[in-house]
């Protein structure tokens, strides 16, 4: 076990080098300057005087040869230092401290939401099936992972902000400041985030648990003449998980994916909105260390539920 | 890749093969909603082959005297704020979302099938380069990854689909390597190695074949995910050029007009999400059908 894991790291920083590679060289082909895009906006007036840009190049290294620059930035990162932005003319640490935990914020409470519910619904749905209940999660669920997530915002926009007022339009305020405009503004962006999730996670468990259930163990539990309780929980339920933590593994990155829009559509400051501005504005730290953070939170993410799933199948051995 | 499938399985096993598509079709069309899914396939097909002739106005130019007009009879849906008929429009955006779905997911698929295929068969050091390199390219959020190939490429609708296509690669090499493993076990595989069949003719005539119904859901499942994939992409501005008619863009568009003109926005996202539930019900119909084995895991 202990040598699985160590084995798992190092793959997970192999491929997280791999990452770095990707991401370093792939936006070094963006056409334009990144300069001459911050510049362009800085000053609406008046070109760009040459010795101004050469001066800034030499300040952001990008008068070095690439290889150089790469070697630059990864140095930097492995001491903890992210780089500068030229956009923010800022920190990129410090840019990501600030938004981090926005993103975190609305993903995590997303991602609980997704899953709790989602095992709950898919878990009535597959013990209840061909009820009801079976027929309204199916079919809410089909819904669900088909539903544009930009689109249900503007739908819940327009209906709870603009039409029924019950809820701010967009913004993002801190809970420390103002824990109920927080809540209130959180509403429909966690919403948007968790429905895929949600549906998928419910659509999943439903079919595991339905497969789960017709196993041999579990009528030799109906037989002893165990309680239904203890049968679904107690023995089908930690199995037919295994392909929902799967599921939740691909989910962290799911949060980062959509807060792409979610934060585009109800003007939210987060991390993803801060890589589409910077992917607009050519900001290549932003885009590198940005990418990067995230990329490790999803490598790390899947080794744990690959640990995982030893714990709810004992039938799993790490070779 | 589906003619291939049908014409090997033809020479393999010619007896059971009546009863075995009698069984697909039973269990195919059983259910009322995969039914359903391909009706409206059909019409979304036919809508965006005769895009031309259905459109009543020019989806490109616009009258700007009759910007921003609600819904009429002359105007189904109202107009733009440049005038463009909205029907006009989303009947367009039809070939864009379908396009991207179909050439991506055959894109995608086959680098995907054979990187997969290769890295199954093989093993050792080519499979390790390979799957390392898969590894990578999922360590990225699939829409992050197709924004910033997006944005290096361009827009154009090309180059929305080569991005789409790197990102989603991936999966299918993940997939198709776990089956390559599982089938390359087999006693008949050893049996035609001893026969003295070369590795490209092992491959393609048993591996393949066998692969092939997992991989068939697969791509028809992926096709839903694609076109929200673009449909999110060109809601952020990164997709087709502007007088192009793309429904994530329409969207976006319209967004801004949400209070005097909901149609513009709620229209094209009903379309993303009818294409969207058709495709999915056919590729759960598909799966079903198929390999029944394979619910929970596709």
């Amino acid at each position: 076990m202990t040598a699985y894991i160590i084995r798992r790291l190092i793959t997970g920083v192999f491929i997280i080098w791999l990452v770095t590679l990707i991401v370093f060289f792939v936006i070094r082909l963006l056409p334009g300057d990144p300069l001459v895009i911050f510049l362009g906006q800085q000053a609406s007036s008046g070109s760009i005087s040459e010795q101004e840009l050469e001066h800034l190049r030499k300040e952001y290294n990008l008068d070095k040869p690439i290889m150089v620059q790469y070697g630059i930035w990864i140095g930097g990162v492995l001491r903890g230092n992210l780089g500068q932005s030229i956009y923010y003319h800022e920190d990129v640490g410090k840019l990501m401290a600030e938004r981090f935990p926005i993103t975190l914020h609305i993903g995590l409470t997303a991602f609980v939401i997704s899953n709790v519910l989602g095992i709950l619904f898919g878990l009535i749905a597959a013990v209840r099936r061909g009820t009801w209940i079976d027929t309204v999660v199916t079919t809410l669920s089909n819904v669900g992972i088909t539903i544009p997530v930009f689109w249900l915002g503007l739908i819940l926009m327009y209906i709870f902000g603009l039409k029924l007022h019950l809820l701010p339009i967009a913004g993002y305020t801190s809970p420390f400041q103002d824990f109920f405009l927080n809540a209130k503004q959180l509403v429909m962006p966690v919403t948007c985030m968790a429905i895929t999730g949600l549906a998928g996670t419910a659509r999943q468990t439903r079919s595991s648990m339905l497969e789960v259930i017709r196993q041999d163990y579990i009528r030799t539990a109906w037989s002893k003449g165990l309680r239904e309780r203890v049968v679904i929980l107690r023995h089908a339920l930690k199995i037919s998980l295994i392909p929902v933590i799967t599921m939740m593994g691909m989910g962290i990155g799911m949060i980062f994916g959509g807060s792409v829009l979610v934060e585009t559509v109800f003007a939210i400051p987060g991390v993803g909105r801060l890589l589409t501005q910077s992917i607009f504005a050519q900001d290549y730290m932003v885009i590198q260390s940005g990418t990067l953070v995230i990329s490790m939170i999803i490598v790390l993410a899947n080794l744990i539920v690959d640990i995982s799933y030893g714990w709810f199948d004992p039938r799993v051995r790490y070779s | 890749m589906v003619e291939n499938a049908t014409t090997i399985s033809q020479v393999s096993e010619a007896p059971p093969r009546v009863s075995e598509w009698r069984r697909f079709r039973r269990v195919f069309f059983q259910r009322k909603l995969v039914l359903f899914g391909l009706v409206v396939l059909f019409i979304l097909f036919f809508v965006a082959i005769f895009a031309n002739v259905l459109a009543p106005y020019n989806p490109y130019i616009g009258n700007l005297e009759e910007s921003l007009q609600q819904p009429s009879a002359k105007h189904w849906l109202g107009t733009d704020l440049q005038g463009r008929d909205e029907l006009s429009r989303l009947i367009f955006g039809t070939r864009t979302a379908l396009q991207v779905g179909f050439l991506t997911v055959i894109s995608a698929g086959l680098i995907g099938m054979i990187l997969g295929l290769v890295a199954g068969y093989f093993g050792g050091i080519v499979s390790m380069i390979i799957m390392r390199a898969m590894d990578a390219l999922m360590g990225f959020p699939m829409l992050i990854l197709a924004l910033v190939i997006a944005a290096v490429l361009g827009g154009g609708i090309q180059n929305v689909i080569i991005a789409l296509t790197v990102a989603t690669i991936p999966g299918y090499a993940r997939v198709m390597n776990a089956l390559t493993m599982s089938v390359r076990e087999n006693d008949y595989i050893l049996a035609e190695r001893a026969l003295g069949s070369s590795n490209m003719r092992i491959m393609l005539r048993h591996i393949l074949p066998n692969a092939m119904p997992p991989m068939i859901v697969l791509v028809t499942l992926q096709l839903g995910s694609l076109i929200l994939a673009e449909a999110a992409l060109s809601f952020l501005g990164i997709g087709i050029k502007p007088p192009g008619a793309a429904w994530g863009a329409m969207v976006y568009d319209g967004y801004r007009y949400m209070l005097t003109n909901p149609v513009l926005s709620f229209a094209p996202g009903l379309a993303i999400m009818l294409v969207v539930f058709a495709f999915n019900m056919v590729g759960d119909g598909l799966r079903d059908a198929l390999d029944p084995r394979l619910r929970g895991t596709l």
